[in-house]
């Protein structure tokens, strides 16, 4: 019994340099983890306005710290402390608790996504669908903030989200399987391997030519599906519709304000970078260099597996600031209409096309 | 088990909705996001306007106008100074008449500038509006240059206009003209072919022709349904006879189409101000600016230095102001939003008796009922965003 105890403490909090256990514990390498992943969410925030103020041919935040890199945390200040009003009207504990559930589902799927070779808190064997779980459950934060705030616009906001959240996961859904049908595996970190180890690189005997390798060229469809649906999935414009300003003002949000509605904007940030991570993972190579030559071989696989990150979440950035909102009906007809049928379509083209060739990875068992 | 009871629901849509253009409040009967029926209430922004002139002279009534629609307030002070100039029966000269329309296409500019890129940012495109903002800036300088004021110029005066144009000025508004047409052409290519803003907007607040009419509609609203109407050419005023320039209509009469016609109407308005600056850099474009018959107009500043009968007349024109025959008139200009009239009651005095304003966007926003009647709350910002609605002017 003690000996038990001892092992799983050793494997939450053990320290090695200490002479206490042999790696470091779990719960360290979960705080390094959450204190780079919130520190990135404020440049990643700042960047989002940075970038959308350069296609305004505005400055953006400027003032604090130099070019404004502290404008977060600026912010962050601001919002914690502001007084949190909330309505009469509303429900205490489930206004509340809506926030705080977005966020620490936003923060949880973290725990599978391998940001380098064997650098994941948990290689859950079954990690996609962990975190296919994860972001599906996330729309309960914005439907029961929106319910509890029992006002009108937040309920509105909360009904469109609940149809929107919907929808778009299943066809999220298809487009893993049309990967997972060539990887076999759920594994996230087998998933980026197998981008490695296979691919039209290979085919063409330029092995080092590490990019044409990546998904994102024999799933080209699926990518960009994936893509769209993943802004779908996070609330990002076009398909803003529950916090849609022009019609719903605020949508699920209206009634909060300070820490619970800064709480709404870090789990929707840390949202999105799990979309740009999980668009790395599964179409562009993960942690692998572009070119398996010299100098981009230099750079460690976490290096580029932020590059690749960033560019997806720059994508993010730019659709934001060139297209207008979709009109609800549009949305779930573009869902359920366009993106379903073709990503259906497409995992029996794959099936078919594996089925002949032969093609597809064996899990690195040769 | 009793049946349930079914009822609609209402929302507020205002008048503190980013939105609402202003402080119009709608009260919307919701199915769903179904829209059962819109009540536009109007009222919050009344100010008294058309009472308030009643006890000023005809010149202190005139910056009133430009808080009409804000958005273009020199078109406004036209339609005031051209009804009291008619009942006056006084002429303005070649020089100002040029200035005036050259003002009031900047105007026009002004105001569709204002309203392509809010329509934008009614279904949600965010970037066009502040691509905009940046040519009304410039636009509003030259306003400030000419009046001394952004806004609320009072600028077009009864008998002329204030002051006259520097020719740097005129210069300068000329170097706008090309560089503008290229951001016009950016703010297009961000709006005209995408689909989501197609999407939004084709078929969407359709007005016919007939309803149109029915409806006393105006300006882009009769021409987005069809009709070539516009007072520029119909009855045409001051110098627009002159000018060369052609009016887009549309097919459908929905949002997209009156969308287009403000694009191209701007463009329209760039070529009026070309000529404009033309004529007033030829020989026959110089002169006075206003009305030499110091009657409604003051002495120059020096003649009322040194001539006794000028300073008499300077006193008694700021003092009592000018005195209008009695009788009755109406007059209306092609204001960007429509036809904005006014009708004046002159008892004689140096008061106006009555003051009734015409504004466009009054009965436009009345459409807001049945074109938003089973559409989706979506579309309800997308239509209040194309009938170009001011608060200023509706609730005056």
């Amino acid at each position: 019994m003690i000996d038990w105890i001892l092992m799983a403490l050793d494997y939450l909090v053990g320290i090695p340099f200490l002479g206490w256990g042999a790696s470091i514990g779990f719960v360290w390498k979960a705080l390094l983890m959450l204190v780079v992943l919130l520190v990135i969410t404020a440049y990643v925030l700042l960047a989002d306005r940075k970038i959308w103020a350069a296609v305004h041919i505005r400055r953006g935040p400027n003032v604090v710290g130099a070019f404004g890199l502290l404008q977060s945390f600026a912010d962050l200040l601001k919002f914690v402390f502001k007084e949190p009003i909330i309505p009469a009207g509303a429900d205490k504990v489930l206004f509340l608790l809506a926030p705080l559930i977005t966020v620490l589902l936003a923060l949880t799927a973290w725990v599978v996504i391998p940001v380098d070779a064997g650098w994941a808190l948990s290689d859950l064997n079954v990690g996609i669908l962990f975190v296919l779980a994860i972001s599906s459950l996330s729309v309960y934060g914005i439907i029961i903030g929106g319910w509890a705030s029992n006002s009108k616009y937040p309920f509105l906001g909360a009904l469109r989200s609940a149809a929107q959240m919907v929808s778009y996961e299943v066809s999220i859904g298809f487009v893993i399987v049309t990967v997972l049908l060539i990887v076999g595996s759920l594994n996230l970190s087998d998933i980026v391997v197998a981008q490695q180890e296979m691919g039209l690189a290979h085919a063409l005997g330029v092995p080092w030519m590490n990019f044409l390798n990546w998904f994102w060229l024999p799933l080209f469809p699926m990518f960009i599906i994936f893509f769209i649906s993943a802004l779908a999935e996070t609330n990002r414009p076009p398909f803003d519709l529950p916090e849609a300003e022009s019609e719903l003002v605020a949508g699920f949000m209206v009634e909060y304000g300070s820490t619970p509605y800064m709480m709404y904007m870090l789990g929707e940030y840390v949202a999105i970078m799990l979309m740009c991570a999980m668009t790395t993972i599964l179409f562009l190579g993960g942690w692998a260099a572009p070119l398996e030559i010299a100098p981009f071989t230099w750079l460690p696989g976490v290096v580029w597996f932020t590059i690749k990150a960033s560019m997806v979440f720059f994508m993010f950035s730019m659709v934001k600031v060139f297209v207008p909102r979709y009109r609800y009906d549009q949305l779930m007809r573009l869902g359920w209409k366009v993106f379903l049928p073709i990503s259906i379509a497409m995992i029996f083209v794959v099936a078919l096309v594996l089925q002949i060739t032969g093609w597809g990875w064996n899990g690195g068992v040769a | 088990m009793s049946e349930a009871e079914l009822k609609n629901f209402t929302i507020n849509f205002g008048p503190q909705h980013p939105a609402a253009h202003g402080v119009l409040r709608l009260v919307l009967e919701l199915d769903g996001e179904v829209v059962e029926r819109c009540d536009p209430h109007v009222g919050l922004l009344h100010r008294g306007t058309e009472k308030l002139i009643e006890s000023k002279t005809y010149l202190q009534a005139l910056p009133y106008f430009d808080r009409l629609d804000y958005v273009a307030p020199m078109n406004q002070e036209h339609a005031f100074a051209l009804t009291v100039e008619k009942m006056l029966g006084i002429e303005v000269p070649r020089r100002g008449q040029l200035i005036r329309v050259l003002y009031c296409e900047i105007g026009r500019i002004l105001s569709h500038m204002l309203n392509i890129t809010t329509q934008a940012l009614d279904v949600g495109a965010l970037t066009p509006p502040v691509w905009g903002f940046e040519e009304r800036e410039k636009l509003l300088v030259f306003y400030e240059r000419a009046s001394g004021s952004r806004f609320h110029a009072a600028y077009i005066r009864p008998g002329g206009v204030h002051q006259d144009l520097p020719q740097d000025l005129i210069d300068d508004i000329e170097a706008f003209c090309d560089p503008f047409l290229k951001v016009l052409d950016d703010i297009e290519g961000l709006l005209t072919g995408n689909r989501i803003f197609k999407q939004r907007n084709v078929d969407i607040g359709v007005v016919t022709l007939e309803e149109a009419w029915e409806w006393g509609f105006s300006g882009v609203m009769v021409r987005g349904s069809g009709a070539a109407w516009d007072l520029r050419k119909s009855q045409p005023y001051d110098c627009y006879d002159e000018m060369e320039f052609d009016i887009p209509i549309g097919k459908n009469g929905d949002n997209y189409d009156r969308y287009l016609i403000r694009m191209e109407e701007m463009r329209q308005a760039v070529r009026i101000m070309r000529q404009c600056i033309d004529k007033l850099n030829a020989p026959e474009g110089k002169g006075p600016v206003a009305s030499t018959d110091t009657k409604v107009v003051p002495p120059k500043r020096s003649e009322m230095k040194q001539s006794m009968e000028g300073l008499i007349q300077h006193f008694k024109l700021y003092t009592e102001g000018f005195k209008v025959p009695e009788g009755e008139t109406y007059c209306a200009v092609e204001a960007p939003k429509g036809e904005f009239g006014v009708y004046l009651v002159s008892d004689g005095s140096n008061k106006p008796y009555r003051c009734k304003i015409k504004a466009p966007s009054y009965a436009h926003l009345s459409a807001m009922d049945f074109l938003c009647r089973g559409h989706l709350l979506a579309d309800v910002a997308a239509v209040l965003g194309s009938l170009d609605v001011v608060f200023g002017e509706i609730d005056r």
